[in-house]
């Protein structure tokens, strides 16, 4: 035992928390078979904390103080289940008690697997039965021990919103088997999962809206939740190709703020502040899932044109045939018209601005993009090196009105204007 | 943030002793803990001071004295670099370090040019408040 001041005791159990709830809330759900429950179990035992380390001093080890204390409040609402059970059976109904068949050798199985655990919440929070935003602030909640107030801020939304979503999203979960998928399941499930943690990233790495450029707490809470899957799931190619896709976007964090915090572009970033250590992890990672999946997925094809980007001194040397083929293998993976958009622009660097238009000009009316503001700014920067400036100017005008985020706004009327 | 932890050398270490099989089993089970924990972004061992030398400059002119140094617990005998929240989450990482019954884990924090954003700063808010919205948020649902 420690003996500290309250608000030391605090700030360790606050700490302790981050580390250890993810695991804990994990080998509850295994146990209770309901998300909703484990989470609520695991705060019992924070509350206990609260109220007895200040008193009796810090446990000299809190993580297994906290885990013995969740897991034994979850035996015990076991056996209370199973006794109004048995006493609901003897009046003649017949009810089923979700990890009622655990109960007797829980003691035994607990943390026997704790990866699996750990996995099994995962795609529990991440269960397509749920809304994206669901999954999402479940998530962070779960993972990044963040509280409502917490990703309501994040994602700029009203946090009574947010305490809904989480309460339907539990509610949702509670008849959802904790486990982790297996056959033809699986490959979804993932998908589903990565999906969450590439959306919290890039939540982090550009807002959508507003003029908070840069959320740099949910880019690296995505970060640390990819390198935590790839422990999980070492196997799986497209959780290393999704670590590869963000340590390398997020090598140029510090490159892409200019003064006043305005976005600096990947042709004007100073190379010199990209982050080497976050660049060798990213390419180790990229090495990792080409080597499992010969024929890579969306998120280990978009690190490879990230890597293009990290291996470049600048953008002259930039091997932008490569990237121009790497996006057409994307494009024809995902169909998606703003995979186009980026091949238009690799192939106006590789071979010419006028066969860039070529490809652009092909998305014209792409419904998709007819409200995206990146179509006219690309047009733009074309049309600027076919020397049709008044083309470009007024494609940039219009970027602009369609830009979703003040900064961006900014920085196209900025570039229109810089044309004369 | 990243949280920069120092093991310090020891008269063992500095010697070039390796460090018992049970210590080396510990260390490689707690260097997994971090990297499952997805906080890990590098680490290393240094080699006795013996191996190394110091070059100093002193009014101008340089020399290069050669190890090994005296002193041992100042030097450093290996680090880890993480990616945590606060400097509580790195003190309570260190806490975890396998040093046996005498060691030192120094935890100091890396200077970063984009450090986080007035409008989402974890650290910044008291531990007791996040505390208070962890309990309400359960009661709110």
């Amino acid at each position: 035992m420690t003996v500290m001041g309250d608000a030391e005791v605090h700030r360790t159990l606050d700490a302790v928390w981050r580390i250890e709830s993810a695991r804990i809330v994990a080998v509850l759900a295994r146990l209770v078979n309901d998300v909703g429950r484990a989470e609520e179990l695991a705060h019992d035992a924070l509350v206990a904390a609260l109220e007895q380390w200040p008193a009796d001093g810090v446990p000299d080890n809190p993580a297994a103080w906290l885990t013995t204390t969740a897991r034994r409040r979850a035996i015990d609402a076991i056996r209370r289940d199973q006794r109004l059970a048995r006493r609901t059976e003897e009046l003649g109904h017949e009810i089923v008690v979700p990890g009622a068949e655990v109960a007797a050798g829980a003691d035994a199985t607990i943390g026997d697997d704790i990866g699996d655990e750990l996995l099994s919440l995962v795609f529990a929070a991440c269960h397509p039965v749920l809304a994206r935003e669901a999954r999402v602030a479940l998530t962070l909640r779960l993972f990044g021990g963040l509280t409502t107030p917490e990703i309501a801020r994040a994602f700029l939304t009203p946090e009574p919103t947010v305490a809904q979503r989480i309460v339907r999203a539990k509610k949702r979960l509670a008849g959802v088997p904790v486990e982790v998928p297996t056959g033809d399941e699986l490959a979804p499930r993932l998908t589903s999962v990565l999906e969450v943690v590439y959306l919290v990233f890039t939540e982090g790495y550009a807002a959508t809206s507003g003029v908070d450029w840069v959320r740099p707490a949910l880019r690296a809470e995505a970060m640390r939740l990819g390198r935590v899957l790839v422990g999980l799931a070492p196997r799986a190619a497209e959780v290393h190709g999704l670590v590869a896709l963000m340590e390398l976007q997020g090598s140029r964090t510090r490159a892409r703020i200019g003064t006043g915090g305005r976005p600096v572009l990947l042709a004007d970033q100073d190379r010199t502040r990209w982050d080497q250590l976050l660049i060798r992890r990213g390419l180790a990672a990229l090495d990792i899932a080409e080597r499992l999946a010969p024929d890579p997925g969306p998120y280990a094809l978009q690190a490879a044109i990230a890597a293009c980007h990290a291996r470049a001194a600048s953008v002259e040397q930039t091997d932008w045939t490569r990237i121009a083929a790497l996006y057409a293998e994307l494009a024809d993976r995902t169909g998606s018209p703003v995979v186009e958009l980026n091949r238009a622009v690799a192939v106006g660097m590789a071979t010419g601005p006028a066969d860039g238009l070529a490809v652009l000009d092909a998305l014209a009316d792409e419904p998709a993009l007819a409200s995206y503001h990146l179509l006219p700014a690309v047009r733009a920067d074309l049309l600027v090196r076919l020397d049709r400036v008044d083309e470009a100017r007024a494609e940039l005008e219009r970027a602009a009105s369609l830009a979703r985020n003040d900064q961006e706004a900014a920085l196209l009327t900025a570039r229109a204007a810089a044309l004369g | 943030m990243r949280y920069l932890m120092l093991i310090k050398a020891n008269a063992e270490s500095e010697a070039g002793g390796l460090p018992s099989e049970e210590l080396l089993n510990e260390m490689g089970r707690w260097n997994a803990t971090l990297v499952q924990a997805g906080v890990l972004l590098a680490a290393e061992g240094l080699s006795p001071s013996a191996q190394g030398a110091k070059v100093r400059t002193s009014g101008g002119e340089q020399t290069v004295i050669d190890g090994p140094f005296a002193e041992a617990t100042e030097l450093v005998g290996g680090f880890w670099l993480i990616d945590v929240t606060s400097r509580d989450e790195a003190i309570a990482w260190a806490k975890g370090c396998p040093v046996g019954d005498d060691g030192e884990i120094e935890v100091r924090r890396v200077l970063e040019s984009d450090d986080f954003g007035a409008a989402f700063i974890p650290e910044a808010r008291d531990a007791e408040t996040r505390l208070r919205e962890r309990i309400a948020d359960q009661h709110g649902s």
